[in-house]
């Protein structure tokens, strides 16, 4: 250990008080960012993974125009040559097709106007967690032809149960009338109100036939295992498409299909942004303060040393020297007690019982998971460590200023 | 030969509203080998002289040389270095390193003139042995008397081989007893190294030691006297 370096650690332990108080303030703020960064990005990936799990899905193929005008005639007409694309694509876990009808469905005693959706029910078991959000009767089998699921909001408004009938009355893709009747096999529970109240789906074999589809779908929606692959996924589709010539199809991800989502999580992440920093900035004035007194203390020691002839230069190195030691020890210890807790609460989840109903708007449970990251262990804590270095560079610039016989000569 | 040559010094300092002619035209040559007191009552610019000649005050005009160095033509940073390398401090309150040994104090001067880990340690020993506090090498200043805090500041100022070694009223935190053997090692080093020692003091005793007194007296040299050999 140099000289400098062994002076500036015994400095910084001259007053353990103030040293242990102020390693504790900056420990505090890397520990309650690890923290809390881990919590949003926690609760995000739930959010993200709830809505696209439940129906969404990673990335969807659409004819072009189709999410824009939702017209029932803009269909893949060929959806297995593009399913062969899709196979080739390891980084895709599971695919499924859908085609879907705006229609007006009526029960006996009332009528609603809902997304009839066409699902092949093995295929859409993968994709979606709807086959286990089924709150009465069964998920449709195989084999199913008349058979209908519904939202739970959508049966209590309909006023029907298990094995009730329905009428569903709509448009064809050639434009003449789809009308048929369908019984009521299963009634499930997203957690997501408009979905649970607007939502019919049915065997697409039998939509095929109610809306004359001629084996056309709308989409192919499919799942990836990880959020991280969802970009390398759209890039390799885009690619093995535009080379087949399927050029009037295009390539949706998660943050297009759900930009309302991806709003809600840019915003939650610039407001928390700025409380972060505003929390640093106050930890930072608080240890501005303390390197303040003690250089005010070291004052004549510095002037000591100035005529001793020291350069100034190095005096200003030495006092950084002992803020970065005490900053670096601060964040390290920080870190490292922040990850634990945080993997602690990773593991173990956080009941969050009072704001449930706030998060089954975005389809989560009660408990939220924080996910521990590089990014999330390290961002927070590097923005105290630089904010507090910026805090001690004043008091730094102040010795490097200092003019001997006037240091020596104050108390 | 001149090894400090002041030439008409004169300083002014203000406090609060007040204006105080601290130095009002002070010239004195000191050769090498004296052993020098500058004495005076408070407030009579003995310090003054003794920063302007450490280079760690400015003069409002006139000028000192130092071992053939003019201050008046050099950067800050050359003058950190001609206090680093000609002129060694040892000042009333003894002003050690608080973190620092006996042994580091001495040994950081010689690191900040880059002399090796080995000759440092060597050299910092033997002079510590010199002033002596054998064995007292790794006491911090907290662990040592005033008397022996002050033996490593004269151990720091002059192992770094200065031209002159500056002493601001070096005795008057010690009891006499203490003072004297203080005096004695300086005299001795005076003597058998040739450092130029110049005091600031109205000790009597250090007056009785050295061989040349300057008497300032509100801001000028009332006289100066040379004791016969």
């Amino acid at each position: 250990m140099s000289t400098d370096m062994k002076m500036a650690f015994r400095n910084i332990w001259r007053s353990p008080v103030r040293t242990i108080l102020t390693l504790s303030a900056i420990a505090f703020a890397a520990i309650i960012l690890v923290f809390m960064v881990s919590f949003q990005l926690g609760s995000y990936e739930i959010m993200v993974n709830s809505s696209v799990k439940i129906y969404t899905g990673h990335i969807r193929i659409q004819a072009e125009g189709y999410r824009e005008k939702r017209n029932m005639r803009f269909v893949i007409s060929s959806p297995e040559r593009i399913a062969k694309t899709v196979e080739k694509i390891e980084e895709i876990k599971s695919y499924s097709f859908r085609a879907n009808g705006f229609s007006l469905v009526s029960s006996e005693n009332r009528a609603r106007g809902v997304l009839v959706t066409g699902i092949d029910p093995e295929g859409e078991a993968e994709i979606s967690t709807i086959s286990g959000l089924i709150r009465k009767g069964e998920y449709l089998a195989p084999g199913d032809r008349d058979k209908v699921l519904i939202g739970r909001l959508l049966a209590r408004n309909l006023k029907v149960g298990i094995n009730d009938e329905l009428t569903i009355l709509g448009q064809g893709k050639d434009g003449s009338i789809a009308a048929g009747i369908v019984t009521v096999k299963g009634i499930f529970s997203s957690g997501i109100d408009d979905f649970d109240r607007s939502t019919v789906q049915v065997p697409l074999s039998y939509f095929n036939d109610l809306f004359y589809m001629d084996g056309a779908v709308h989409e192919i929606v499919c799942t990836a295992d990880s959020l991280f692959d969802v970009n390398k996924i759209k890039r390799l589709l885009k690619a093995n498409l535009s080379e087949k010539k399927q050029k009037k199809v295009v390539v949706l991800d998660w943050k297009e299909l759900l930009p309302g989502l991806v709003q809600g999580i840019q915003l939650d992440l610039a407001s928390a942004a700025i409380f972060y920093f505003i929390l640093v900035l106050v930890v930072a004035f608080s240890i501005l303060n303390t390197f303040l007194m003690a250089i005010l203390e070291r004052t004549k020691e510095f002037g000591v040393m100035l005529a001793l002839g020291v350069k100034p230069n190095r005096l200003f190195k030495l006092v950084l020297m002992e803020s970065s030691f005490l900053t670096l020890t601060g964040v390290i210890t920080g870190v490292v007690v922040g990850c634990a807790i945080t993997f602690w609460f990773q593991t173990h989840g956080i009941d969050l019982a009072g704001a449930s109903e706030i998060l089954k708007e975005y389809g989560m449970s009660g408990i939220v998971y924080p996910k521990l990251s590089i990014v999330s262990a390290l961002a927070g804590p590097l923005l105290v460590f630089v904010i507090t270095i910026c805090a001690a560079l004043y008091p730094a610039f102040k010795v490097k200023k200092l003019v001997p016989v006037d240091a020596i000569r104050s108390i | 030969m001149s090894i400090v040559r002041a030439e008409n010094i004169k300083k002014r300092y203000i406090q609060g509203k007040v204006e105080v002619h601290a130095l009002r035209g002070v010239s004195v040559n000191i050769d090498q080998g004296e052993f020098v007191a500058m004495a005076g009552p408070s407030g009579s610019g003995k310090t003054t002289v003794l920063n302007i000649i450490g280079g760690i005050d400015n003069p409002d005009s006139g000028q000192v040389i130092v071992d053939g160095n003019n201050y008046s033509d050099m950067t800050q940073s050359k003058l950190a270095e001609l206090r680093l390398n000609k002129i060694g401090f040892v000042f009333q309150a003894y002003n050690l390193i608080p973190v620092l040994s006996a042994e580091e104090n001495v040994e950081y001067i010689m690191l900040l003139q880059g002399v090796s880990a080995k000759e440092r340690k060597k050299k910092a020993r033997a002079i510590l042995d010199d002033v002596g506090l054998e064995g007292k090498y790794s006491r911090r200043p907290s662990e040592l008397s005033g008397g022996q805090q002050q033996r490593v500041a004269v151990a720091r100022a002059i192992v770094s081989n200065p031209a002159i070694i500056l002493a601001d009223e070096p005795t008057a935190n010690l009891d006499s007893k203490t003072g004297e053997s203080l005096l004695d090692m300086m005299k001795k080093m005076n003597r058998e190294k040739d450092v130029t020692f110049i005091f600031s003091t109205h000790d009597n005793m250090v007056m009785e030691y050295a061989k040349r007194i300057v008497k300032l007296k509100d801001g000028q040299i009332e006289n100066d006297i040379i004791k016969d050999k």
